[in-house]
């Protein structure tokens, strides 16, 4: 099957500072992949890289056939590539359910041949929040929300914008145990809905529990992609994790 | 408060409108009309101020440059062949709005100070470019001899009323309008966290040309009369230092969350700046809206909405107590 995301010799610099250098990864539909690697090894810029708030420097990066270097973030999320933020980034002025309007309106109802009507799209709100467990909280505001919460609306938004492709940015940090389980059986069940899902996690209880495939990065560079049994007594990756 | 169909609103704004001009023919003295003529049109900077201050978060400290264009616009028209009013008014909206459009394309990718720095900046450049065009005036500054009467036999200035009467309605119901609709939703997201409204697919760098265009050709058509009300313009008065003050300080005043924040700052300022100018001296007028705003910051930083607002949900919360 071809690749869904296919990202080519990736690189991205902060100026003298490689962040990443010549990242291969590919993704194929239906797939989940994890992402792991320590503090600072640049997954999030990868993500960023990924999904338009950063710009590679060299290689490319093909989303679903098409190239998407230079391209804005947002035409990226309308062409099914959605990303939640590690620290969540709520619209604050919002009440959660017109958080979660905003998706449709502008990815959903931008896409070619689709148009959700007012009641349509209030209806498409209430089953995402039903799905992820705040319908009871759609009328409040952000700041009344708890961390996971806040993780949930994360996803519920980047949901919304039903995506082919979901990168989960550390979606379950700094959650407790029940908590990560929870956030665990939402993507699992987002993935048999047949969406492909990126996830980069420090948790590797959960990301090795997720992943069919995992990804490790060190330093900028890739150094371990395959089955999680496997990767995890790679050596370079026991010595990145837990030094030699 | 029960949520008004935007085609309804502008209705009744256009009855309250119509019904402040017919209430008008009655003024005795033709003060009135002067002096409502500059609260209106406080009402239609703060409004177009607060379009991209208010619901966009990004603050323009170069409204009276965006006012200024207008006005010369105006004396440039006046100078050819003397249009009317109406003319004008369009021409100095759409020169302000490519001015808009050229400033938000260059400097719509800072963010807060600097974006505010930068509009500051081209306020000035603007003042430097007509202090040195003589074709209007320079720094001479241009007489304008306005008609006697309007074009309904009227005395001009209450032409000059009723118009600027009509485009502070026009101003609300945009500002209106745009709240309650896709773009205002998008303008929020901008506000709140660009980076997520982009990832939630929000076109951020359009809307917020659309944002700066519109609020700049409001501001310019504010301006375009103003050639005609004081008949003598001069670089310093066009770009005076007063208008950009207000119109920030009205939206803050009032509140920026949505329209009728500007409208109640705009009225409340600029007819206490008015009451002063007649009564004590209007030299007081920028201490009166500094002392004001002082005062605002520190006991209600989301205006008189805001306040309105905080008011009705704590006389709401005991109540519902009450009832569980």
């Amino acid at each position: 099957m071809s690749a869904l995301l296919k990202v080519d010799k990736l690189g991205k610099h902060f100026g003298g500072f490689v962040a990443l250098e010549a990242i291969d990864l590919d993704v194929t539909p239906g797939e989940r992949v994890g992402l792991i690697g320590p503090n600072g090894s640049g997954k999030s810029t990868l993500v960023n890289c990924i999904a338009g708030a950063l710009r590679n420097d060299s290689g490319s990066v093909h989303f679903d056939g098409r190239r998407l270097d230079g391209l804005p973030a947002h035409t990226r999320t309308r062409m099914g590539l959605a990303r939640s933020f590690q620290l969540p980034k709520p619209f604050r002025s919002m009440t959660v359910a017109e958080n979660l309007h905003v998706p449709a309106l502008y990815t959903v109802n931008a896409r070619h041949g689709q148009h959700l009507s007012h009641a349509q799209i209030d209806a498409r709100v209430e089953e995402v929040l039903t799905q992820v467990g705040l319908h009871e909280k759609a009328r409040r505001r952000p700041r009344d929300l708890t961390q996971i919460e806040m993780r949930k609306l994360e996803l519920a938004r980047a949901m919304t914008a039903a995506p082919k492709l979901l990168i989960a940015d550390e979606a379950m940090a700094g959650l407790s145990h029940s908590e990560v389980d929870d956030i665990l059986a939402l993507l699992m069940q987002l993935n048999a809905q047949g969406i492909t899902v990126i996830m980069i996690e420090h948790i590797m209880r959960a990301v090795t529990s997720f992943s069919q495939r995992l990804v490790v990065l060190v330093a900028g560079r890739k150094i371990a992609d395959g089955a999680p049994d496997d990767v995890v007594r790679n050596p370079e990756v026991v010595k990145a994790y837990i030094g030699e | 408060m029960p949520y008004i169909p935007t085609r309804y609103f502008c209705l009744i704004a256009a009855l309250v409108t119509l019904a402040i001009a017919v209430s008008a023919r009655f003024a005795t003295n033709d003060y009135f009309f002067f002096a409502g003529y500059v609260v209106l049109q406080y009402v239609v900077m703060a409004t177009a101020w607060n379009i991209l201050g208010g619901y966009t978060g990004y603050v323009n400290f170069g409204t009276a440059g965006f006012f200024a264009i207008g006005a010369y616009s105006a004396v440039v028209m006046h100078k050819l062949f003397e249009p009317p009013l109406v003319v004008s008014i369009a021409v100095g909206g759409v020169m302000s709005g490519l001015v808009g459009l050229g400033m938000g394309y260059l400097t719509l990718r800072l963010r807060g100070v600097f974006f505010a720095i930068a509009t500051l900046a081209l306020a000035i450049v603007l003042q430097t470019l007509i202090t040195n065009w003589d074709f209007v005036g320079g720094s001479r500054g241009v007489y304008i001899i306005r008609p006697a009467n309007g074009p309904f036999g009227h005395p001009y200035i209450q032409y000059l009323f009723l118009t600027m009467l009509v485009l502070s309605t026009i101003a609300v119901c945009i500002a209106r309008a745009i709240e309650h609709s896709k773009l205002g939703y998008g303008l929020a997201t901008i506000r709140d966290d660009e980076l997520a409204a982009e990832a939630a697919g929000v076109p951020t760098l359009k809307l917020k040309l659309i944002a700066t265009v519109l609020s700049g050709a409001l501001m310019g058509m504010a301006g375009a009369p103003l050639p005609y009300y004081v008949t003598y313009l001069d670089p310093s008065s066009g770009f005076n230092l007063a208008f950009a003050v207000n119109s920030i300080a009205m939206p803050l005043i009032g509140g920026t969350s949505s329209w009728l924040g500007p409208v109640i700052g705009a009225l409340l300022l600029a007819t206490i700046q008015q009451i002063a100018t007649v009564t004590i001296s209007s030299a007081l007028n920028l201490l009166i809206v500094g002392v004001i705003m002082v005062g605002f910051v520190v006991a209600a930083p989301n205006g008189i909405v805001g306040l309105f607002e905080r008011g009705v949900r704590a006389r709401r919360r005991p109540a519902k107590k009450e009832a569980a």
